[in-house]
């Protein structure tokens, strides 16, 4: 049986600012900013007060409702600062760095040996639990649960993204032992896709079932590889890990060091030289983004994450905790004179209407943040399904989102969703619609009602 | 300081306040504004609503533009003062400055009443609710004055888009919400409230009205009169038009839908464009081909004799029926509304289908009024969301399936 995912609808968005291939150390960040807005859903107990020191894989606090669920420190340090918000939420934990860290020591694992009841302990008193996430509703794993399949994509096609190929070389013994020990939480398969003329250090692994994968964007989408291979129904759960975190996560049972290193891509058309850098999850991004980056005086859009799904940060900003790509691409805040009407050649556009992107398939685009245009209510019909290979209506479960019809929700695949996935649709949207905060907010309205 | 920073001043000192949504109306005209993305996508695609109802509005135009000369044509013609047509599309007799100038001069009024009164409750709507002014009515606007007979009076076209915009959209929640077509529920309430206005022969011509109440005062002139060719069909009589001036629209009817080439390519450019839906259109001509074949079947093996009032019609040959009318106006144009359409694409199919389908059948059924793709389209309006149901309904099934078998 050919396990192979080709897909058709979609759209690759070709940018201007693609890394070139060569990695740098980063400067070490003298500050680690953890943010627990990355970590969807959870609500923070803090362990490391304000004044104390911490390792690195150190536990900085849990989840309040799954106690079990341990936050760790990517650096080991001292914690200078709780940033509070409205009712004493904490927004960030910043944690200043010593010049020679030390690491919690977990102890290494005999991964064979564990049993599944063992390795799920380990990995939850270490910190590496949140980057298991599952589906439904797209967020870290309940531990309780146990997933029907986990699924890993290690291709990536959204913009810019950084090329897992080249990220992960030379990381097959972590890969390796990271996936044999999630295989043991799961009695089904662990799905791995790679793209298909790809020479993934992924491919080679035991244990998995392989998928080469083609097409346009989204077909990097582990969502849409779960809903080819074996989608999400009522009751079931699946987990999804990155592959940058399984190298995290197979460190860890090789060394017992919580290493929260990774190498992250800076892109973008306001880079001046785009190209990967080595650095910690949480490091601040000023040491990254200035060295033939951005200009200082630029009007740019720093962005942690591809700029279809990633979080929009300050230039004193932090990388987020799951991110490998920091975008930067230039601000659209101007106005363009009779720019609803005129013809356009530089901007992406999936129409014809007076849009000349057909024209130059090729051709790489200098996008910036301008809307195009305003908020409206739905109209168009059918653009959506152009650039949406999932088998649902994508518009008509927006629309259930928005008037919150759980049921309805529920049998319009609700389950089987992310927001992510709802990131071309929401490019090409007419109307201005914000699909993936619908989207959000919609899989946070079930899991509190249905949970 | 230029006009650029002057209106974003301006813009910042409406904002919160009463008059913003018209003043932004008017702003992103000029400009596209410089709103920003925030969370979600940082960038966005280069279409929004005004590109597209513009798209739709650049199709129109050469119907309008066709429907000037064609009023000052058929209004020559009536009174015999020029010859008819001999020479294709770009006959001289047709295209001169007479013409246009009668039309220029009834239409014109049609175009600006159609918008003014349509945008300004537009407007206020947008004031009253406070949301920003949506573009739909830059389409409906453009659609009425070519669906009307040029000589409507311009009152009775007031009143009818103040009801459609009303009663047929705003009450609804405005653009994006409406169950119906505007444009043709505004046509529909003029053609129920006024019918002496719309139909009949004397109303596609312009000057016949004024003409006949001449006579009548008992001045010693000779009526005018404009038969549509439907009109001419369902009294039985011949069509009276040769078949390529109803293709290429040298006939009477409402201001914009007579030259089916002009739609056709309208239509073409649509698709192009990807604005219009290619299965919607499709699918309606095919329905109406397949009603027009079943009716040349019945009137050819005699279930119905020529004295039946309904004979005319149904003996036409089915591909008449596509030139003929506002069918091509209608399914190019007003059946691709995707507002009011089916919104699936499998829905897209049975309701083009069923339009042109339904559209033949009144037609043909209705001597009274013999045309039908009006009544057709504002039916399938309202079995569109029935139909969309179903097409979801089977996804929803094909999800239901797949959780019992595996729980089985």
């Amino acid at each position: 049986m050919s396990n192979d995912i080709r897909i058709k609808k979609g759209l690759d968005i070709k940018l201007i600012g693609e890394a070139e291939k060569a990695v740098e150390r980063a400067i070490i960040s003298n500050y680690c900013t953890i943010r627990p807005e990355d970590f969807h859903s959870v609500i923070p107990k803090l362990v490391a007060k304000e004044g104390t020191t911490v390792k690195a894989g150190g536990v900085l606090f849990f989840d309040k409702s799954k106690e079990v669920v341990k936050f760790v420190s990517p650096v080991s340090g001292k914690v200078v600062e709780v940033v509070r918000g409205p009712k004493r939420r904490i927004d960030a934990i910043k944690i200043e760095a010593d010049k020679t860290q030390v690491f919690e020591d977990y102890g290494k694992c005999d991964i064979e040996g564990l049993s599944p009841e063992e390795i799920k302990a380990h990995l939850l008193a270490s910190g590496c639990w949140p980057f298991v996430k599952q589906r439904p509703y797209d967020v870290i794993a309940n531990p309780e649960k146990s997933p029907k399949a986990i699924f890993i994509s290690g291709y990536a096609s959204a913009p810019l993204a950084a090329d897992l190929d080249f990220t992960l070389q030379g990381k097959e013994a972590e890969l390796q032992a990271a996936i044999t020990a999630l295989g043991k939480l799961t009695e089904g398969k662990v799905h791995v896709s790679v793209g298909k003329d790809a020479n993934s250090p992924l491919s080679n692994l035991k244990g998995i079932t392989l998928h080469k994968v083609s097409g346009p964007h989204p077909s990097g989408n582990v969502g849409t590889q779960i809903n080819r291979i074996d989608p999400v129904n009522k009751g079931e759960v699946v987990w999804t890990v990155a592959p940058q975190d399984l190298v995290i996560i197979g460190e860890l049972l090789l060394t017992g060091k919580f290493n929260a290193e990774r190498i992250v891509a800076l892109v973008g058309s306001a880079v001046e030289k785009p190209r990967y850098f080595k650095t910690l999850a949480g490091s601040e991004v000023s040491t990254i983004i200035y060295d033939k980056g951005l200009s200082k005086k630029s009007n740019a859009r720093i962005i942690s994450g591809n700029v279809l799904s990633g979080k929009e940060i300050r230039p004193d900003g932090a990388l987020d905790y799951y991110s490998n790509v920091i975008s930067i691409i230039p601000e659209g805040d101007d106005y363009e004179l009779f720019g609803w009407n005129k013809p356009v050649f530089n901007k992406i556009s999936t129409s014809r209407a007076l849009t000349f992107s057909w024209l130059t398939p090729n051709k790489k685009y200098d996008l910036n943040t301008n809307t195009n245009g305003e908020h409206r209510a739905f109209v168009t019909t059918g653009t959506y399904e152009e650039v949406f290979p999932l088998d649902i209506y994508p518009m008509q479960i927006l629309k259930a989102c928005m008037y919150k019809d759980l049921d309805e929700m529920e049998a319009l695949g609700m389950y089987e969703v992310a927001p992510e996935d709802f990131a071309l649709t929401e490019f090409v949207c007419v109307s201005k619609q914000p699909h993936q905060k619908i989207i959000r907010e919609g899989l946070d309205l079930m899991l509190k009602e249905i949970g | 300081m230029d006009l650029k920073k002057r209106l974003h001043i301006l813009k910042r000192k409406y904002k919160y306040k009463k008059m913003a949504p018209a003043f932004n109306a008017l702003h992103t005209f000029l400009y596209l504004p410089d709103e920003t993305t925030h969370n979600g996508t940082h960038i966005k695609a280069a279409d929004d609503l005004k590109r597209t109802m513009n798209i739709v509005i650049m199709a129109m135009v050469p119907c309008l533009l066709f429907g000037m000369f064609n009023a000052g044509y058929q209004h020559y013609i009536a009174l015999g003062e020029i010859e008819a047509v001999s020479g294709g599309f770009f006959s001289s007799e047709f295209w001169t400055l007479d013409n246009f100038l009668v039309g220029l001069v009834k239409i014109l009024p049609l175009v600006i009443v159609s918008y003014g009164v349509g945008l300004a409750i537009e407007f206020l709507f947008a004031v009253i609710k406070k949301h920003e002014v949506e573009e739909g009515y830059l389409v409906t606007g453009m659609l009425v004055p070519l669906i009307v007979p040029v000589d409507i009076p311009l009152w009775m076209l007031a009143v009818a888009v103040a009801f459609g915009v009303v009663i047929g959209k705003e009450v609804f929640g405005g653009t994006g919400m409406n169950i119906l077509n505007p444009a043709l529920t505004i046509r529909a309430f003029l053609f129920f409230a006024y019918p002496t206005w719309m139909s009949g022969d004397k109303v596609w011509v312009h000057g016949a009205v004024e003409r006949d109440q001449a006579i009548a005062a008992g001045q010693n002139l000779d009526a005018i009169s404009g038969e549509t060719i439907l009109g001419s069909l369902a009294q039985g009589k011949e069509a009276g038009y040769e078949v390529m001036d109803m293709f290429l629209g040298f006939i009477p009817g409402s201001v914009g839908e007579t030259s089916t080439l002009l739609i056709i390519l309208g239509g073409l450019f649509l698709v192009f464009t990807k604005i219009g839906s290619w299965r919607i259109m499709l699918s309606s001509v095919v329905g109406a081909i397949i009603m027009g074949l079943i009716f040349n079947q019945v009137a050819a093996s005699g279930w119905i004799t020529d004295s039946s009032k309904f004979y005319g019609l149904m003996s036409a040959p089915f591909w008449e029926h596509l030139i003929i009318g506002g069918f091509a106006f209608g399914t190019v144009f007003m059946a691709t509304d995707p507002v009011t359409a089916s919104q699936t694409n499998k829905g897209k199919w049975i309701y083009g289908f069923l339009v042109g389908f339904i559209s033949i059948m009144i037609r043909v059924f209705n001597p009274a009024y013999p045309e039908g793709v009006m009544l057709a389209i504002l039916l399938m309006n309202v079995f569109a969301p029935t139909i969309d149901h179903y097409v979801v309904q089977g996804n929803v099934k094909k999800r239901m399936k797949r959780l019992k078998v595996k729980t089985a």
